[in-house]
């Protein structure tokens, strides 16, 4: 069996999956239930001075038959005093010594971030997470994301805090920012010993078109909330690798952002995560999820002989360049299946109006299978995401390889288009139709 | 009018037993576990006589973790490939599906549990982990479900384990016994040789243990003794006819069919007498096999039938025809069999009478009798102090599985009376739990 053991800046875990500070860690007692289901450490629901909420908090987004690929939420921080919930810190530190039990804080004044930070420390919490993410109502009190869009103040803070602070400090990010990988170096500059990310993104997740109101309705009222969910995952997968890549940043990760599966947890740490946090497939599935993750990582580790997170971590990383580095003289055509087709024609559709008119339909009557016309089809791998048919549309490389040249070295080459009308346009030659053609079409 | 040719090849057999629950392709198990909601206390689960965690498999399908999804099957239920295909899964698991209080179609569990376990098997996937050897042996009677259920978990908790089997193949009834459109043989066997590689347990075949001294010899050689032996031939009718040429019984008949396919031979006009499942079982194999007539006659009402609704609306799929309230006095023949005398029934009060000058002749040329597997109360006679219940099955102990003779546990269709492949393998199991106790 593979050691699947993490650590995060000296705070070990026996496994990498950790409950994200939220709901699911509002108490001892959740925390204790998930930790005996199989979970490896887990945030607290973020400490501070404890806020009033508002019924009605959530809102879902749902697409077809999926329930709550995003989640919507304006819920605060903990709403629980200081006191019980560190009783309860104590207690599972007591019953679970060897799992991660981290302290999300959120304060305002210097002496307040001492305290706090003191306060958790001797209840036990084996790190300390700072909830400079928060994009909803505690920003609006100059806390969360109002801090983690500053990245002075966020250095300040870190400061103050690592001035007490004798466990590992997260410092966790808001994705509601140009470019994370600044507040990242800040938290670095500041003296922190990993970050955490993304926190939830400022979304409106739908409207009551009948009384025009947002969701969650409180009261014939709205406001904007955090998003987070499987939704978010390919968002909070590029700030983890800006992060990850990043000379200054140079911190361990903690990746969140639509984890629900073992998968997922893998592809974050390819791409550089230490370990990985979960909230929204929690709240949705309750903690049981984490067996799958477990057995579904620990497999996908000896299958590929990875012996420990290590061996894998940021390995795909490598892979990911900037797009003046990719090889131009690549080239793959869409292959269609024909035994596997079952006529739909979906890949006709979407190629026809939505790329490159590089699929026809057969003459013959009856026939549903289409097929690629080659010299029209540019690669763009549309048909394929689209075909509902497992492994139907291919990707067939044409070119043999031998040949490497990208935007860079054309540019230096000076073989790159320049003018309006260059002869040098990647679409030169490249057919498409009259357009008055496109009025004899059925749509 | 029969809707089936009369298979007289392999392949003309396969069409006519195609599966009713083939394997699933890649894109269908994705879709359909892509539905289950991952209920919590999930009433499949419950449902299931090896409380498989149902909702964690179907989750690791969806996931792509195939092996992981195998695991969790087989850490419940050591036949999870086979109950896949042949459990009744309308009246367990998927009867039990949440989706069917909004009359959704239920996950098609069954046949994700194959699909799951399939891959495992063909890959030879290494899921188990057996504990050193704790220098103890059981003997198992019978390579059933039962039997071969045991002798795994035994295997996990490091006992030596032989098996003895009368005859010369695996798994008991599921490759004697199951109607042929449910598994093939193929499919049975080759989960029972991916048990036995991965558990590496023994078996005899062709070693039928017959005798006192035959158990006397096992009772000296192994520290505990499993029953897995099953029930027995067809019970008689206890009526004239019976010993014509033509006039079978189904589980005799059955087995032949699961042995020897396209071979068989099979009557024109046939009437199978029971309603039962394996009546159900026998009129659909008979319509199958080509035969222009298969009339299923009960006693008693349809709705009395003790059959599942769900295997006679197959058997009628399959061109079955129901003769209801008609109870058999006599099969009729001149050597073979040309008819069977019946009389109409009714209930009075509660109680089936029948109708005084009622009777009349049905022709056919054959008799199926489905009326029930006998019990092997001889052959268990044999073991001292073992006792049987009113109804001939074997007392044990709801927990351990233990017989009144200690050194004996009992599992499966011989110790509850004759139920289903997933009921077996649950008891099996936790019999070897009950010897481990035992012995440690
Ligand atoms: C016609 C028919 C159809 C069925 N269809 C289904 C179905 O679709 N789905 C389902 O779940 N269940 C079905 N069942 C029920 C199911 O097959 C049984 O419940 C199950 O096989 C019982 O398992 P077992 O191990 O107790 O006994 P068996 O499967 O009967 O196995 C007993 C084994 O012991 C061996 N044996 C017996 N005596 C001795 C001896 N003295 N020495 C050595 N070996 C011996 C036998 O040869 C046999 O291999 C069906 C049963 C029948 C009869
Ligand atoms: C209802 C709700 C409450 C949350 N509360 C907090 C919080 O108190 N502190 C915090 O740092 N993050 C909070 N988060 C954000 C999560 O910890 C997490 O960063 C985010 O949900 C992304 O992960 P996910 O896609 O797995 O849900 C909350 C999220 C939700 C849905
Ligand atoms: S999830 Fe629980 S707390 Fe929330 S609305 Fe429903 S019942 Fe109330
Ligand atoms: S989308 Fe796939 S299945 Fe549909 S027509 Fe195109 S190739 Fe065939
Ligand atoms: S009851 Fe149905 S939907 Fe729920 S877990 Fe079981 S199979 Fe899935």
């Amino acid at each position: 069996m593979p050691d699947i053991s993490a650590n995060l800046a000296g705070i070990k875990s026996p496994n990498p999956f950790w409950l994200a500070s939220a709901p699911p860690t509002n108490s001892g007692y959740q925390i204790m239930k998930a930790f005996d289901a199989g979970w490896g450490g887990a945030v607290w629901k973020t400490l501070g001075v404890p806020v009033v909420n508002v019924s009605s908090r959530y809102g879902g987004v749902n697409y077809r038959d999926s329930r709550l690929v995003g989640l919507n939420n304006i819920e605060l921080i903990t709403d629980r005093p200081l006191k019980d919930n560190l009783r309860e810190i104590e207690e599972v530190k007591k019953y679970f010594p060897d799992h991660a039990v981290i302290a999300s804080l959120m304060v305002e004044s210097k002496e307040q971030w001492h305290q706090i930070v003191k306060d958790v420390e001797n209840a036990g919490a084996d790190g300390i997470e700072l909830n400079f993410g928060c994009p909803h109502g505690m920003c609006e009190r100059g806390m969360g994301s109002a801090v983690g869009q500053e990245p002075e103040v966020l250095k300040t803070i870190v400061g103050w805090v690592k001035e007490v602070a004798t466990k590992p400090v997260i410092v966790k990010l808001t994705p509601n920012i140009s470019d994370i990988t600044e507040p990242a170096q800040a938290a670095n500059e500041g003296g922190g010993d990993a970050i955490s990310l993304i926190n939830t993104i400022q979304s409106l997740v739908g409207v009551d078109i009948d009384n025009f109101v947002p969701y969650p309705v409180v009261d014939g009222k709205s406001t904007h909330g955090g998003y987070c969910g499987p939704a978010v995952k390919p968002i909070a997968l590029n700030m983890l690798k800006n992060c990850a890549q990043h000379p200054n940043v140079n911190l361990p990760i903690s990746g969140i952002g639509g984890i629900e599966n073992w998968r997922d947890a893998v592809e974050y740490i390819l791409l550089g995560a230490t370990n990985v946090q979960v909230c929204t497939a929690v709240m949705h599935f309750g903690f049981g999820i984490v067996r799958d993750m477990i057995s579904g990582l620990e497999g996908y580790m000896e299958e590929k002989g990875f012996n420990s997170l290590d061996d894998m971590r940021g390995k795909a990383l490598g892979n990911v360049t900037n797009w003046e580095n990719l090889n131009l003289k690549y080239k793959v055509i869409a292959d269609i299946d024909e035994e596997k087709c079952i006529g739909c024609q979906l890949c006709y559709i979407a190629c026809e109006d939505g790329a490159h008119q590089a699929i026809g339909l057969s003459e013959k009557d009856g026939e549903r299978v289409p097929h690629i016309i080659e010299q029209n089809c540019v690669g763009c791998n549309l048909c394929s995401i689209v075909c509902p048919v497992e492994e139907c549309i291919t990707m067939v490389r044409k070119d043999d390889g031998s040949e490497v040249v990208t935007w860079k070295e054309r540019g230096e080459a000076g073989t790159a288009p320049t003018t309006f009308n260059d002869e040098k346009a990647g679409g030169i030659g490249h057919w498409v139709p009259e357009p008055k053609d496109a009025l004899k079409k059925r749509v | 009018m029969g809707e089936f040719k009369k298979p007289t090849s392999e392949q003309e057999f396969e069409q006519n037993f195609q599966q009713i629950k083939p394997l699933m392709n890649k894109t269908e198990a994705y879709y359909e576990s892509s539905r289950c909601l991952f209920c919590y206390d999930a009433p499949c689960q419950t449902a299931c006589p090896t409380s498989i965690d149902i909702p964690l498999f179907i989750r690791q399908i969806n996931s792509g973790n195939l092996t992981g999804s195998a695991s969790t099957i087989y850490a419940s239920n050591y036949f999870g490939n086979a109950c896949g295909k042949v459990c009744p899964t309308e009246v367990l698991c998927e009867g039990a599906c949440v989706y069917t209080e909004q009359n959704v179609k239920p996950i098609e569990i069954g046949r994700l549990q194959n699909y799951a376990t399939q891959k495992a098997i063909d890959e030879k996937k290494k899921l188990f982990k057996l504990a050193s050897a704790n220098g103890k042996k059981v003997a198992i009677i019978g390579a059933g479900p039962a039997g071969i259920s045991c002798a795994c978990e035994l295997r996990t908790l490091g006992y030596e384990v032989t098996v003895f089997e009368a005859k010369e193949k695996p798994s008991g009834l599921t490759v004697y016994g199951v109607a042929p459109y449910k598994i093939t043989n193929e499919e049975a066997l080759n989960e029972m040789e991916y048990l036995q590689e991965q558990f590496g347990y023994q078996v005899h075949y062709n070693q039928r243990i017959d005798s006192v001294e035959d158990l006397q010899e096992l009772e000296n050689n192994y520290d505990a003794v499993f029953i897995g032996v099953g029930l027995g031939n067809t019970s008689s009718l206890q009526m004239p006819g019976e010993d014509l040429e033509n006039c079978v019984g189904a589980t005799e008949l059955i087995e032949e069919l699961r042995m020897n396919h396209h071979q068989v031979a099979m009557g024109k006009k046939v009437i199978v007498l029971g309603g039962g499942n394996t009546a159900m079982d026998a009129a659909s194999e008979a319509a199958r096999m080509g035969a222009e007539k298969s009339i299923l006659a009960y006693r008693r009402s349809k709705a009395e039938m003790g059959a599942y609704e769900f295997e006679y609306d197959l058997a009628k799929g399959a061109g079955v025809d129901g003769m209801f309230n008609v109870s058999p006095l006599e099969i009729q023949g001149d050597g073979k069999v040309s008819g069977v005398k019946f009389i109409r029934t009714e209930q009075r009060n509660g109680k089936l009478e029948s109708i005084a000058g009622s009777e009349f002749v049905e022709s056919c040329d054959m008799v199926i009798r489905a009326t029930g597997q006998s019990k092997q109360v001889a052959w268990l006679s044999q073991i001292e102090g073992l006792e049987l219940d009113k109804g001939n099955r074997i007392s044990v102990n709801p927990e351990s599985f233990q017989t009144t003779n200690a050194r004996y546990f009992a599992a499966g269709d011989a110790m509850n009376g004759g139920k289903e492949v997933v009921n077996a393998a649950a008891d099996g199991k936790q019999a070897a739990r009950g010897i481990h106790n035992y012995l440690s």
